[in-house]
């Protein structure tokens, strides 16, 4: 039917290709074989580098700030993916419901995403000040602490305050775009199941939820991914800091990398999350997968 | 009168217990109207904090004891007017805008074309670089930065403005590709083939059918683009070492932020004048840029 257009499809076909081709090679896929090679090597700033092949891996497996930022990097996705999502979809559930004013809360909740990530953490670097905190000073007031809360100075308090900071900046993503996949749920199995006497944990349960899980695969998996990678955040508010209490991978390959100027080493520490990020992907996929026999579907 | 003569809406109060219509008002009040309202709260705090700082005069930013945090007794522009007329802020600005426009029309010029190429040309092959360009979005640019550093070194455009147009698109053309793939799925293929009939050519049905019929689409793309350039942060802090090319978020950090003495006031106004921009612009596009973020994730 279609095959009249079909005749000429590969010569205008890959014409059309072109532009977006070329910068995703030059500025994507080159780097990404530049990266690898360079954590074979031992480049740095001003001088080029020669072959050491896996020396780079030796020197960082031995590295305990290595391993530090790996485990705090799994911590920090790990406890901010599952806030965001828990706290995410309860907001998503809310603004669901027949709310009057809902545009103008959907549209309010997402600030904190839309508002640039450095410019925000700047904002909680302040509310995060050692002496002159709101949070401390609320708290005080009210009587709860009897001192500031020393945010950032110590390493307990600065991994929470990082992830708090995080949560903040990704619940909006999650909540917006569950909303999306609850406004296609059809009230009518709500109803059906609220006539068979499912109470209301019931129909979240065993209705709202299977229906909604490739959207929380695929929201999850972007939000997982983006958490991993982060470094905005840790840079404005701790540069990795105290103690590298909160370093995480990235930071630590800018900080090696950069003002380091091992590039070689910076470029290793990069490589080292890819392995984390595809089990990311794979997870997700995987996830998508199981659900749609669960939904009776053909695949 | 006559709700209580007839007799199945008493009995449905019974068993549906949160269904939205059928809740009651303090019930509402308690699971639904609160929790909003603590989340709202916690979302737009951070926001509140930046706006009352940046116009609160010097004495009164630490000086808890004699003012409320909370509230700002004399409000005063020294700090905005110290941004503007006394650091390299609005330079900055300038350069995020130009740097944030022009990527953003280089990717969407590439994108449509690619878009158009995968979705409708259908050339051998199309289905791998649409899943090719899926894979690309996933790349995070905190594994890309050193390889790039090291490219746009070779390039000779270490520290322009031009190596931040070239990179931004990176993570733009896969965002852009996949949402107006998405897009251009909605179009009838039967247009196409009454223009094909018409004896159009594939440029023509690209710019005078299918365009038009895209634009939402392209607005929804245009602004998630725009936004993501302007709140990028690591290839700027990376690329760019002088100060008249920097943008916002790497100059506010890295000029505002000097020594010890942190001068709350201008780093807070910073912030806020830096957010105005896309602030503004999503207020006006709430919908399209809810769908491209939602779109982005549904497919």
């Amino acid at each position: 039917m279609f095959a009249s257009l079909g005749q000429s499809r590969n010569a205008p076909g890959l014409l059309f290709m072109l532009p977006a081709a070329v910068f995703l090679l030059c500025f994507l896929a080159y780097p990404l074989g530049v990266g690898t090679w360079l954590g074979f090597t031992d480049t740095r700033i001003g001088r080029a580098g020669h072959f050491i092949g896996l020396e780079n891996y030796q020197s960082l497996w031995q590295d305990s700030v290595f391993w530090l930022s790996v485990f705090n990097t799994v911590l920090y996705t790990g406890v901010a993916s599952v806030l965001k999502f828990a706290l995410g979809l309860w907001l998503a559930l809310i603004l669901n419901e027949n709310l009057p004013f809902k545009s103008f809360f959907r549209a309010v909740i997402l600030l904190p995403w839309v508002v640039p990530t450095v410019l925000s953490a700047i904002a909680f670097w302040w509310i995060y000040d050692s002496q002159f905190s709101v949070i401390s000073w609320a708290l005080m007031k009210f009587g709860w602490i009897s001192a500031p809360i020393n945010f950032l100075g110590d390493s307990t308090n600065a991994r929470a305050s990082v992830i708090a900071a995080n949560v903040w900046r990704g619940i909006p993503f999650v909540a917006i775009s569950l909303l999306a996949g609850l406004q296609t749920i059809s009230p009518s199995l709500q109803e059906a199941a609220s006539l068979d006497g499912a109470t209301s944990w019931q129909r979240f349960r065993y209705v709202t939820l299977p229906m909604l899980t490739p959207i929380i695969a695929v929201v999850m998996t972007f939000s997982v991914l983006f958490t991993f990678t982060d470094f905005q955040l840790i840079y404005v508010l701790t540069k990795g800091g105290p103690v590298n209490a909160t370093h995480l991978m990235a930071t630590l390959s800018f900080q090696r990398g950069i003002p380091g100027g091992q590039l070689g080493e910076g470029a290793a520490i990069a490589v080292a999350m890819v392995p984390f990020l595809l089990a990311a992907i794979l997870f997700s996929f995987f996830g998508l997968q199981r659900r749609k026999w669960q939904q009776g579907g053909s695949d | 009168m006559s709700s209580q003569t007839s007799a199945p809406a008493p009995v449905l109060q019974d068993d549906a217990e949160g269904m939205s219509y059928l809740s009651n008002l303090p019930r509402r009040v308690v699971t639904l109207y609160m929790p909003l309202a603590v989340f709202v709260f916690v979302l737009l705090f951070p926001f509140y904090w930046m706006a009352i700082t940046s116009v609160k005069p010097n004495d009164q930013l630490t000086d808890y004891a004699n003012f409320s945090p909370l509230w700002v007794a004399a409000p005063t522009l020294q700090h905005i007017k110290y941004l503007l007329f006394e650091t390299s802020y609005p330079g900055w600005l300038l350069n995020t805008m130009i740097v944030a426009t022009a990527a953003t029309f280089l990717a969407l010029a590439a994108s449509v074309f690619a878009a158009y190429a995968i979705e409708r040309v259908k050339f051998n092959g199309s289905r791998y670089v649409g899943l090719a360009i899926f894979l690309a979005y996933l790349v995070p640019p905190s594994i890309l930065f050193i390889p790039l550093a090291f490219i746009v070194f070779q390039f000779g455009i270490y520290d322009t403005k031009l190596a931040l147009i070239l990179t931004y698109p990176t993570f733009l053309i896969p965002f852009c590709t996949w949402l107006l793939m998405g897009y251009f799925r909605s179009i009838p293929y039967e247009l196409e083939e009454c223009a094909l009939m018409d004896g159009a050519s594939r440029w023509q049905i690209l710019t005078k059918i299918v365009l038009p019929l895209a634009v939402p689409g392209l607005i929804s793309a245009g602004i998630f683009a725009f936004t993501l350039s302007w709140n990028e942060f690591i290839y700027a802090l990376t690329f760019i070492q002088s100060s008249e090319n920097k943008t916002v978020p790497v100059g506010v950090l890295t000029e505002l932020v000097r020594g010890d003495v942190f001068e709350w006031g201008s780093l807070m106004a910073g912030a806020l004048l830096g957010s105005l921009p896309v602030v503004i612009l999503y207020s006006f596009f709430v919908d399209y840029y809810v769908s491209s973020m939602t779109g982005a994730v549904k497919e």
